[in-house]
This record gives C-alpha cells, structure tokens and sequence, in this order.
C-alpha cells in the first residue's frame, strides 16, 4: 500500500531560513508581501494595510470577503492553504465596529496573514462563509455565530454548537452581555429543570433514522406540537 | 543535517512487496486494497437499508470527555456521524475580558489540561508580544524544557488511553507511571501538579530549584527504556495493527483544508511543524527531526507521536546541556513585582507591587497572535489591548476542535467499533474544545 505525497512546508525559492523573530518593533517593520499583492489585485476592497508586533493586518472590505479569501488560497502566488483561526472582535468602544478576523498561513511560502473585516454598524451582522474554500470554517464559523450572533451567508450548517440550541439569552461574547448571563440564576435553574431530558435527539437526527416512530406516544405529539427537543 | 524524515515501520508480518519492502497488513481479507471503507456484504438481506440510530456519550468512557456522537448505522457500518460537543463550555474568553493578563494564566491551565505548561507559556509569549518583552536566555530555554516536558505528558496520556479503547491495558499503567515522574517534576518546579500556572508575563513563576536538573536527567535517562517498551508491545502487535491500519484516512490536502494541525496533519503527509516553520523560543537552534506519516491513518498518528516524544527527549538534553546561568525573569519594573522582602521592607517596592497586583500592568495598543506546537496541534493565543489592563478580546485557538471538525469525514463508512479508535486517534481535550 503505498502512500501520499508528502507536502513539504517552505517549498517556494528563495525563502529565508526560519528564525524566532527578535526585537520586534510595535508598528512598523517589513509587511507580508501578500499585502501589496492584495492591494494590486482588489484595490479600493482592500482598505489598510498595517504591521503590528510583526504581524500583517490587512484591512479589507467585508463585501469582498470571500472574493478575496479564494483568490489566496487559489492564487499560487500566495497559496494560503491553512486557515488558522475564524473569530471576531467587539470593541468596549461601542462606536468601534466588531471585526471580523481570519488568520490565514501557507505552508509552500512561510506567510502568516491577518484579515480583517469591519461589520458595517447598525446592520444585521452578515457575512459570506468561506467554507466553500476552507472546510475548517465550518465549526470555527459556527462558533461565531454562537458566540456573536454574525451570520455567515452559505454556511451549511449554522447552529449554535458550544451552547445549546434552545440557549435564549443572546450571544455570550457580545460587550452587551453580562459577565454572570442575562437570566438570573433563579430563571436558569428553572430553565434547565424544565428541559425535556427525554428528548435528546434534534428531529433531523430522528428523521435521519425513522426513529421518530419509535418514541413514545407523548413525546411524538409534544414534537409534533412545535416543542423543541431538550439539546 | 536531515531535519525532517518520512516514518514508516517495517512491519514483518506480511511477505516482502515487489518492490522489495515488507509490506503493510491489510485490514480485511479479500481484494479491498487493505481499506475498510466496503462494508461487508449484509448477512441477512431483509434487514438491508434499515439504518439505526446510535448514542455515544458525553458519558462514555471512549469518548475521552464529554463529547456526544449521534452515529446513523446501516449494521455495522456508520452512514453519518453527527458530533455535539458544548457540555464541558465554561465561556473562557469572556472571563478573560474580566481579567488583567497575569490572572489569565491559570486560565490557560484549565483548557488543554494535559498540557498545562505549554498553555501557560504560549499565553505568557502572546503577552509579552503585547508589551514588547525579549525573555532572558535562562527563561527561554527552561521554557522549552517545560514545553517540550508537557508534549511528552500529553502523549504518554494519549498512548495510554489509546491502548484501553482498543484493548491493550498494559501500556497504559506505563505510560500513567512515566508521567507521574513529570508531575513530580511540575510539583517540583512550581508546586503544582496538573494545574501549574508556571509562567508569568516576562518570566517563569519560579526558577528551577537546586538539584531539580539531576531529576531531569534521571527522567531522561530512563523515560526513553519506558517509551521502547511500550513500542515493543504495540508497534508490531498484530491486534494494535489490525485495529488502526488503513483507519480514518485523510490525505495531505483534505487534511490541510480541514484545519488538522499538529501529529494528525503530519500523519497525513504534511512536513509541517510550527516549530521549524514558523519557530519561538530559539527553536530552530535545537537539533531534532520531525516525524512525518504518509499513509494518514490512525496507526501513523501512533508512529507519529510515538517519534516525537523521542525527539521531545533528544530537545530536553540539548536544552540541560545549554541552560545559562542568570535571571529567569525580565528586569522590567513593569510586568514584575519587586523582591518579596524589599515589598516588605520599602515603601516605594511597596506601592510597586501593590499597583502592579491591584491595577496591572497596561500593554500598548495592539494585537498579537502566537501560536504554539503543542501536542495536540497549533494552539494559538490571540489577544486584542486597547491600551487598559484587560484585554478586549481573548481568543483561544484550539487545535482539538479544529480537528474533531474532521471526525464525521473520517468515521464515516467505517465500523462502529472503528469510530472508538479514530476518536481516539485525534487526541481530543474537552477542556479545550469547549473552553
């Protein structure tokens, strides 16, 4: 049985022997040369370029997104086959838009990249997915929206996926939420005493199966009648 | 130097291939191509297409944590593998809004538990990038010993745990007796066992005590005849064989499209490790290879994480041969308290460490994102300052949930009983799936 390729990392010529970077200067200093590519290839969507602690931050235009997510990971210039990490920032500044961040790597040049995309304020939080280029989007998005509230426009599958299905008290990372949740422990107790531990299947999964002619009487009417499963 | 090498066990079971090397064992007999991706033709027709629903944990022992997996069978054979993860969720990032840097720490801890060290200073390193620290020569190398003494911690937990799901018990009483030597060199150095809390924003919690090199190297010196033993039992059992070969495989792009990082990306033929591509800590002045599967099934993660603990040992005795003599911590009177009894004796040291606890020390405006090797993948610690002394936003870039995201391509087409060993395979921590 013979086995796969394998992919070398740093392939690209030319490249300089990896070394931890010393003495790095907080702004300033050599930006990743994927940015001035960016910049000449999507002009006005690609808002600032900046260098912070030795990190590239590429501001871009968040309607562009995805445009501009596939043509680094396509582009063999630039070759970004890894995406890190899919998150967002809120700001205590209440003025500040929630950013939208990916940290982007390609193996073949060595590149670590940072996008990030200002969410327009005083609008629903929208944003096309990037799962169709990056299957890892796919629960690293879904955590977004669970813990943001920032939807995510061709994801297949957005639901919640650390909290609950049912959970009604907003979206955990928001600087509007409170530390200690929005319900009073009294109404989270109540809450979590009065789930319906019998149903721990989402009818999706019961369907998948036929399983839902399997469940008892009660429980298929309470379905049925709109009650929401227990996960 | 050949720094990186491909790892492929010759196993002796099977006849030599026609290109001469010992071939691998296929996984069913018959014309499959050794690939358990047929299922096996239905004993009793009648009962063809009818598919049953299946429940595993969060309470169950092979699920390590409490992880659900809502599995659809068509007999034995998983259709589709729905995965719930959640209940173990704490809201570590929002926690850590409320906190200055330094009280992050034992957050970290408590995320990747079996790699608490290596938290801890990948937490301190994003910080320090924060204020624009450079770490003592003494501090860097005692950090990678600290590093690299966790990954060997969190795979001899792998193996062992590993070894139980697919039937092999003695492995596991090994691996648990070895590290228990490394926690007894944590309590040592720090006081901790499991939860360390070992670093601190520019600098360690404590420097090594006097004499606690001579039990590094008793570890090093024994923990490789520990590690052979377990090799003996398991890389040429035919059980450990016939149970993780040709299982879960990703090949090199789908595993890079899927996020995988860490033993698992490398198993799948990725030559990719944070620590030579993108290194910290002085890393790339250490001699070891990494180890790099090409066939991405579970019994090359074995291999893989198998190799590193070897080379983790060869990084620890390059490291007691280099430390340097000198400060652990930065002389940098911003992130450091002063010298407990001049806080005690002066009132000037006394208003330092009292603003310095009370307030915090304030980094910059700016953002940093660090990203360590740890055992399970690429751990990054991103964090977001305004400028006070909590950051904005701290994020928690887990390898474990990345590659769990895989498992549903992975376990599906397989066997039930497959399922616990690719699980298994991907070294999950709850902890740090739901953070």
């Amino acid at each position: 049985m013979s086995g796969f390729t394998v992919i070398e990392a740093g392939t690209a010529p030319g490249l300089p022997t990896p070394a931890t970077p010393k003495n790095v200067p907080h702004r300033g200093g050599d930006a990743n040369p994927s940015a001035e590519a960016l910049k000449a290839q999507f002009g006005a969507a690609i808002a600032r370029v900046d260098v912070v602690w030795g990190e590239t931050n590429v501001t871009i235009d968040s309607a562009r997104a995805l445009d501009i997510v596939r043509w680094l990971h396509d582009d063999p210039s630039q070759s970004y086959e890894y995406l890190s990490d899919v998150t967002a920032v809120e700001f205590r500044d209440r003025g500040m838009p929630i950013e939208m961040i990916w940290h982007l790597r390609s193996i073949k040049y060595r590149r670590f990249l940072r996008l990030k995309a200002p969410l327009a304020t005083g609008q629903p939080l929208k944003i096309s997915s990037v799962w169709s280029v990056y299957k890892s989007a796919d629960w690293l998005e879904r955590e977004c929206y669970d813990m943001f509230g920032i939807v995510f426009e061709g994801h297949p599958d957005l639901r919640r996926i650390l909290l609950w299905e049912q959970y009604a008290e907003g979206f955990p990372l928001r600087k509007d939420f409170p530390l200690r949740g929005r319900f009073s422990r009294a109404e989270q107790l109540r809450q979590a005493l009065a789930a319906n531990p019998e149903a721990r299947y989402s009818m999706e999964e019961l369907s998948i199966a036929d399983a839902f002619q399997e469940l008892p009487l009660d429980m298929r009417a309470r379905i049925r009648g709109g009650e929401s499963t227990g996960e | 130097m050949a720094t990186k090498r491909t790892i492929e066990v010759e196993l002796s079971t099977t006849g030599l291939g026609a290109d001469g090397k010992p071939q691998r064992i296929p996984l069913v007999s018959g014309d499959t191509g050794g690939l358990a991706l047929q299922a096996p033709p239905a004993l009793e027709p009648e009962l063809e297409g009818e598919h049953m629903l299946i429940n595993i944990g969060p309470q169950h022992p092979a699920t390590h944590g409490v992880l659900r997996l809502v599995l659809e069978l068509d007999g034995e054979t998983v259709v589709r593998c729905i995965p719930h993860i959640g209940y173990l969720h704490c809201g570590f990032e929002k926690i850590g809004e409320y906190r200055q840097y330094n009280q992050i720490i034992p957050w970290t801890d408590r995320d990747d538990y079996l790699n608490c060290i290596g938290n801890n200073i990948a937490f301190a390193m994003g910080a320090e990038k924060l204020f624009g620290i450079e770490i003592t020569p003494r501090c860097t190398v005692l950090r990678v010993v600290g590093m690299e003494l966790s990954r060997i911690a969190s795979h001899l937990v792998w193996m062992g745990t590993t070894g139980i799901d697919i039937g092999a018990f003695t492995p596991f009483l090994w691996s648990f007796q070895e590290r228990e030597n490394i926690y007894n060199l944590f309590e040592g150095w720090v006081g901790a066992r499991l939860t360390t809390s070992a670093s601190r924003v520019g600098g360690m919690a404590a420097d090594i005590p006097d004499g606690w090199l001579d039990g590094l190297k008793a570890f090093v010196r024994t923990f490789p005849k520990t590690l052979s033993e377990c090799d003996r039992m398991l890389t040429r059992n035919s059980i450990w064989v016939g149970r993780t070969v040709g299982l879960g495989v990703m090949n090199p792009e789908e595993a890079l499209n899927y996020g995988l990082s860490g033993p698992m990306l490398r198993a799948s033929g990725v030559d990719y490790d944070l620590r030579k591509d993108f290194p910290y800590l002085d890393y790339e002045t250490y001699d070891f290879e990494v180890p790099v599967g090409v066939h991405g099934d579970v019994y090359d993660r074995y291999l893989v994480r198998m190799e590193e603990m070897r080379q983790s040992v060869r990084i620890i005795e390059q490291a007691i041969a280099r430390l340097p003599d000198g400060p652990v911590n930065v002389d940098d009177p911003r992130v450091i308290l002063p010298p407990k009894h001049k806080a005690t004796s002066e009132m000037e040291s006394m208003i330092h460490h009292f603003k310095n606890v009370m307030e915090g020390p304030r980094p910059a405006i700016g953002e940093s994102y660090v990203a360590v090797e740890a055992p399970k993948g690429e751990k990054g610690y991103y964090m977001v300052s305004d400028g006070t002394a909590k950051p904005v936003r701290w994020r928690i870039r887990p390898p474990s949930f990345v590659n769990l995201s895989a498992i549903p391509k992975m376990v599906e087409g397989h066997l039930l009983s497959d399922v616990i060993a690719i699980n298994a395979s991907i070294d999950i921590v709850m902890g740090e799936i739901d953070r």
